[in-house]
């Protein structure tokens, strides 16, 4: 089993739950290739009708930021409040936005 | 109304058993992926063996329900093929099992949720649906477990070896399948097998599989024939409803 696990690569599995809106990402599978890692994603984040689409993306393909950069990449959007689309009414109706 | 009953309880049979021997797998699956997809595949044919005993039931008139069925006969009142009830052996024997059958429930459920018997093609309709994913899941394995290591390869080709003669019971009709044949209900043996074994090259041509047939042909499973495997595997499923008649969760 661990040997299996130490040849099968990561995959990064994202599940759009109905139309109109984007893929989430919902985890990972250990898979041989990216059609068994559709099929082991099937089975495990859509058993119960989570999903309308699957995609699936071996993780080494994932470039991701750096724990340490965090501070320059987020805190000068902290205090501009005006980027935020705060300042008009949502109508109740409207479900996704 | 008979043939129906026996149809019915043929295909709830097939179902219940296999769904019973996948269930086998879950906690010694090579990885938690499929140990998951064990679970999937045996409650898909387990929800599948619920709906035709629920028939059976009906249209025996005796107020027998789908969980008497299921737990209250013995081995030489189930009617499956033998083929779903031998052993589990390693992973490329389950998936082979696994692929002869399901390309075959798939095809018989294509006919089938088109016949005029409406109670039978609404269970076929949502069946087939689940069967066209297990097809395809087990096709892949058996594609990457014969296209594998030399090793892989020869424990997949071994499989087919094993497993095959068991498939020819699939295709031995009787009285009652040529009568569901005349309604519509089961495609014709001939017709059945030559898409079956079209389905099936496939995948063997791309998994590097070779049909070895020795004309070996056991069966005798739907008349109530079996081997010893499926007094086991229903001695252990039934234990707890046989030891405490009526118990409820």
């Amino acid at each position: 089993m661990t040997d299996l696990k130490k040849e099968w690569p990561l995959f990064e599995v994202f599940i759009r739950s109905k139309h109109g809106v984007s893929h989430v990402h919902a985890g990972s599978v250990h898979a041989a290739d990216s059609t068994m890692a559709m099929e082991n994603a099937r089975d495990v984040y859509t058993r119960r009708s989570e999903g309308s689409s699957i995609w699936v993306i071996p993780s080494s393909e994932i470039t991701a930021s750096a724990p340490s950069a965090k501070a320059a990449l987020f805190e000068p959007s902290d205090d501009k409040v005006y980027r935020h689309p705060t300042f008009y009414e949502v109508p109740d109706d409207l479900e996704v936005l | 109304m008979d043939q129906i009953f026996t149809t019915a309880l043929r295909f709830g049979d097939n179902a219940m058993v296999l769904g019973q021997r996948l269930t086998h797998w879950i906690s010694r699956s090579p990885t938690i992926e499929l140990d998951i997809a064990f679970g999937n595949l045996s409650l898909d044919l387990i929800g599948q063996a619920n709906l035709f005993y629920e028939l059976a039931g009906k249209l025996e008139g005796n107020g027998r329900s789908a969980d008497d069925l299921a737990f209250l006969r013995d081995a030489s009142e189930y009617y499956n093929v033998q083929l779903v009830e031998q052993p589990n052996g390693n992973f490329a024997d389950t998936m082979m099992r696994q692929l002869l059958y399901v390309t075959y429930a798939d095809l018989v459920f294509e006919t089938m949720k088109t016949s005029p018997q409406k109670d039978l093609a609404a269970i076929a309709e949502k069946a087939q649906k689940e069967m066209i994913y297990h097809v395809r899941q087990a096709g892949e394995w058996v594609v990457r477990l014969g296209d594998g290591t030399d090793e892989s390869h020869e424990k997949c080709q071994a499989a087919l070896d094993n497993m095959w003669p068991w498939s020819h019971e699939l295709f031995a009709y009787d009285d009652v399948d040529e009568a569901m044949v005349e309604q519509g209900v089961l495609p014709s043996a001939e017709h059945l097998k030559t898409q079956w074994l079209e389905s099936l090259g496939e995948v063997f041509k791309r998994a590097g599989l070779i049909i070895r047939d020795d004309n070996w042909m056991p069966g005798g499973g739907r008349k109530g024939l079996h081997s010893e495997h499926l007094s086991y595997i229903l001695e252990e499923m039934q234990v707890l409803p046989r030891t405490h008649p009526g118990a409820q969760w």
